[in-house]
């Protein structure tokens, strides 16, 4: 190109870049922008709420047991919440992680096909009941019938502590917060791993089964193995709902401050179900308090799922 | 060991649609018979019906008889995991399991025995394996490396060292060169060679040169028009269907005017 | 190898067999021990029938067909186990919510009713709700288009792009709690408004958001390139294309979506009580004082726990299913209508 070529109008000359063009990327990419601004300021707000609380806190904030924001000094902590929060979801994967595995490769190998469509779409249906009816229904159908249970395993495997039940009574405990939360996130953990196994190619299907391969053969050597990645994943985002889930655990759990380790005992309590139920009758340390622990469940979603996604991310990067 | 295959009006369907009728031929032991024919005219069909393959695709199944050795593998209370088991198969495509390392890929249908292997056992497996799918001196020092890490032509031979493993009696192969490059190509066809003197083994091929390179006997297949099922047009020795076919459609074929 | 290819099996009426004594069996046990409930008694009758099958088909078959046998029991056992709740769940809604489900409960609101007492409705509930996912679905809808319009037209890998597409997958997980704490903290404690409906709506907003941009995101990168570039070689501007071209074909999936993205906040309630809490009366001004909605009524007839708000409450868990499964069946029309036609 020479350098004193003349500037000549023509009618492909015109700015590299139209302005039209300038505009409309600018606005798509300040939408963008507003997601990470919005993750952002949620971290911040929060942080910045909660605090006051930290401050003027008399028990260490990790280890106390109680929950006194509002009296005179304060005193609180999250050691209640995070055992109920962990214990109760983890009790909730325990279940629904076979369960929706189970699911899936029923739906994917076993069910004749002209009905996994419609059992599919019939597990997808769960994920769109809103949780204040699985609330209810947990606390007014389910937890009448799961008095028999919680009794014949303190009756019959009581020496395995968690299942002791001293106190007799069988209803508002963590065990049927577990079940309900299990029930609420296989429905994610089922859609994901049927999405993983729809990927398994045919003929890794067909190489096992002309080894000779029963059909539980073939999905331990072609299946799982493929899937494993997928499916861990799987596990965690369905975690991550548990963790987080509020009202239908509200609705269950009696809200009590303490650490007992017999979940089928009324008791228990978590971050969220937490916040629900002590918002409007806090005073504004008291809802700082609330932000606190609000903001720490906010962090342990936040690891689970982005450990959960860039495990999928690398999967991607494997498979393509 | 290689053993004997007898057809008897073999009809395949897919649901209502029938993909081959009536066919009936039989397959010597200890030599190689290939499957020739236009695309859809059922040739893999017919070959996928040989170890309960083909109704492993929902809504397919098969009537008729395929008599092993005189014994019907669609016969009442056969096992069809016994039946793939005496019958190998060699996919199109080379489907090496990604999860696993070279060695375990040969292991994959071992591992499913009800008897237990000691390891000694299990390596000479391995060895004898790939030695007879011509793939020991390539990879004998790198069996825990995933076998997806191998050429396309070399996943294949692994491919037919986990059939081989097994000690089947039949060996179906599917196209098995289709996706290969030519030098890949030569070495599985010299590898088919070796494997006659031990094996039963039926080859669907679409390149007519390979069918008469590798085979003994050919069969031809070929259907009327789409929709309607594919059939055999005539079974014999490789030699005369391609100096001398019997049937017009043949020489058609093998001539290159259609297909 | 095997000499021959038979080998032996159950017949083909053992699992049913199986099945009949399994049953048998643990009903016999359940009226003569601890065992108690449909439930326990439902589990020991699976695990009588995997004892018998298992042992039946291991002397017969062998170890790997017995194997093959507990697995396939299993599986379908599981399916069973999810599905069972879904019913139980649409059951009992169904039949304990057309109590007092009628014209008078969807026309009048809960002013002056005693939880006590029989009467009122969800009027005030239903008009909260759709105020409320209105103004979120105002809010999330431009803003996550136009996201997945840039991941998907103008990104090119760069790490903005990634940190947002990470961002946005990671957004889908937050829990609908923390979003109506967020929103009190900026909008009420921050900003001074008032609890309102807009505040609850900016906190729906924001569970919405991340739906509307990933289901966005995939209908846009179904539209073929061909189409992009017929365009652009037309010499029309690449924001013309994206606008007159690129939308329109993906409309339909888009829609799709963000009824999709609605039914799911439509059933919120963790954020609504943080933002709006509870209502009695009709408050048809979203962005002045509390606001009721369908999923805080049922949250509050529940904890009233008299036998005439429990009504009340699984009255409104029907109103509330049906709406959501009103949303899913425009979702399911729409992408009908815009379905490619064959």
């Amino acid at each position: 190109m020479s350098q004193q070529a003349p500037i000549r109008e023509s009618s492909i000359s015109g700015s590299s870049v139209r302005r039209g063009d300038q505009i409309f990327r600018g606005i798509t990419v300040g939408s963008g922008v507003i997601i990470l601004l919005v993750m952002g300021a949620i971290a911040a707000f929060l942080l910045w709420k909660a605090l006051p609380s930290f401050s003027n806190n008399s028990a260490n904030f990790l280890t106390e047991k109680v929950w006194f924001p509002d009296q005179n000094p304060p005193k609180f902590g999250i050691a209640a919440l995070a055992f109920g929060t962990v214990v109760a979801a983890l009790f909730a994967m325990l279940i629904a992680v076979p369960v929706g595995i189970g699911t899936s490769l029923f739906i994917s190998f076993y069910a004749p096909r002209r009905l996994a469509g419609a059992m599919a779409f019939l597990i997808d249906l769960l994920a769109a009941v809103p949780s204040i009816i699985f609330g209810l229904w947990g606390l007014q159908v389910l937890m009448p019938h799961m008095g028999g249970i919680a009794k014949w395993l303190s009756d019959y495997l009581g020496v395995i502590p968690i299942f002791k039940n001293d106190q007799e009574l069988y209803t508002k405990s963590l065990f049927i917060a577990g079940v309900v939360l299990a029930i609420m996130v296989l429905p994610t953990i089922s859609a994901i791993s049927r999405e993983v196994f729809k990927q398994v190619p045919r003929s890794h299907l067909e190489a096992s089964l002309a080894l000779g391969a029963t059909r539980w053969e073939m999905i331990r050597m072609a299946v799982l193995p493929f899937g494993r990645a997928g499916v861990i994943s799987a596990a965690m985002l369905g975690l991550g709902r548990a963790l987080g889930e509020t009202i239908a655990v509200a609705v269950i759990l009696s809200a009590l401050f303490d650490v007992n380790i017999h979940i089928t005992e009324p008791g228990g309590n978590t971050f969220a179900a937490n916040i629900a139920l002590k918002w409007n009758e806090a005073g504004p340390n008291g809802l700082s308090a609330l932000i606190a622990s609000g903001l720490v469940l906010f962090i342990i979603t936040l690891s689970v799922n982005a450990v959960a996604r860039s495990i999928i991310a690398r999967r991607k990067e494997f498979t393509e | 060991m290689a053993k004997r295959i007898d057809v008897t009006n073999l009809n395949s369907y897919y649901g209502n649609f029938r993909a081959v009728a009536d066919v009936s031929l039989t397959i010597e032991p200890k030599s190689v018979t290939s499957f020739i024919g236009p695309s859809g005219c059922g040739k893999s069909t017919v070959l996928r019906s040989l170890n309960r393959m083909h109704e492993v695709i929902p809504g397919a199944y098969v009537t008729g008889s395929v008599e092993l050795d005189g014994e019907d593998i669609y016969g009442s209370g056969v096992d069809p995991v016994n039946v793939r088991r005496t019958i190998g198969m060699v996919f199109q495509r080379p489907n090496p399991f990604p999860t696993m390392s070279i060695r375990e890929n040969v292991l994959a249908g071992i591992k499913l025995d009800s008897k237990r292997h000691s390891k000694i056992e299990l390596e000479e497996i391995v060895e004898r394996s790939l030695t007879g799918a011509n793939l020991w001196k390539e990879v004998k020092d790198r069996l825990d490396r995933p076998g997806a890490g191998l050429s396309g032509g070399q996943q294949q031979r692994l491919c037919i060292a986990r059939a081989i493993a097994v000690e089947p009696d039949v060996l179906l192969m599917d196209e098995p060169c289709s996706a290969l490059d030519p030098i890949s190509t030569i070495a599985i066809e010299d590898l088919i060679h070796q494997l006659k003197d031990e094996f039963t083994i039926v080859i669907v091929t679409h390149n007519m040169q390979q069918a008469a390179r590798v085979s003994q006997t050919t069969a031809f297949f070929n259907l009327e028009a789409t929709g309607e099922p594919g059939k055999l047009i005539e079974i014999n020795p490789t030699t005369q269907i391609f100096s001398a076919p019997r049937e017009k459609s043949t020489e058609d074929y093998i001539s290159g005017r259609f297909g | 190898m095997s000499q021959t290819l038979k080998g032996d099996t159950l017949p083909k009426w053992a699992p049913i067999a199986s099945l009949a004594i399994a049953i048998g069996v643990a009903i016999a046990l359940a009226n003569t021990t601890a065992v108690a409930g449909t439930a326990g008694t439902s589990v020991l009758a699976v695990l009588i029938f995997i004892a018998i099958q298992t042992l039946w088909s291991f002397a017969v078959e062998g170890r790997r067909h017995a194997v093959d046998r507990v697995a396939t029991t299993l599986i379908y056992a599981t399916f069973v186990a999810a599905a069972a709740p879904l019913l139980s769940l649409l059951f009992e809604v169904f039949t304990r919510g057309i109590k007092v489900f009628n014209l008078a409960f969807l026309s009048h609101s809960m002013r002056n009713v005693s939880p006590l007492k029989p009467g009122g409705g969800v009027l005030h509930a239903l008009i909260g709700t759709m105020q409320q996912v209105g103004v979120a679905t105002l809010i999330a809808v431009p803003i996550g288009i136009l996201t997945a319009l840039y991941l998907v037209e103008h990104a090119r890998g760069g790490r903005l792009s990634k940190a947002i597409s990470f961002f946005v997958d990671v957004m889908t997980g937050i829990p609908s709690i923390v979003a109506g704490l967020f929103i009190y903290t900026a909008w009420i404690l921050t900003l001074g408004f008032d609890r309102s409906g807009m505040a609850a709506a900016l906190s729906l907003a924001i569970l919405m958001l991340p739906v509307v941009v990933r289901t966005t995101e995939e209908m846009l990168k179904l539209v073929p390139n061909d189409l992009r570039e017929a365009s652009l070689a037309l010499g029309i501007p690449k924001w013309k294309t994206t606008i007159r071209v690129v939308l329109p074909t993906a409309i339909g999936g888009i829609i799709t979506g963000v009824m999709l993205a609605v039914a799911r906040v439509a059933g919120e309630t963790a954020p609504l009580l943080l933002t709006t809490f509870l209502s009695q009366s009709i408050n048809n001004n979203p962005f002045a004082g509390p606001q009721a909605a369908v999923p805080t009524f049922v949250w509050d007839q529940l904890s009233s726990s008299t036998p005439a708000s429990l009504d009340r409450a699984w009255a409104g868990a029907l109103t509330l299913i049906l709406l959501v499964m009103f949303f899913y069946g425009a979702a399911k029309l729409i992408a009908r209508y815009y379905a490619p036609k064959a």
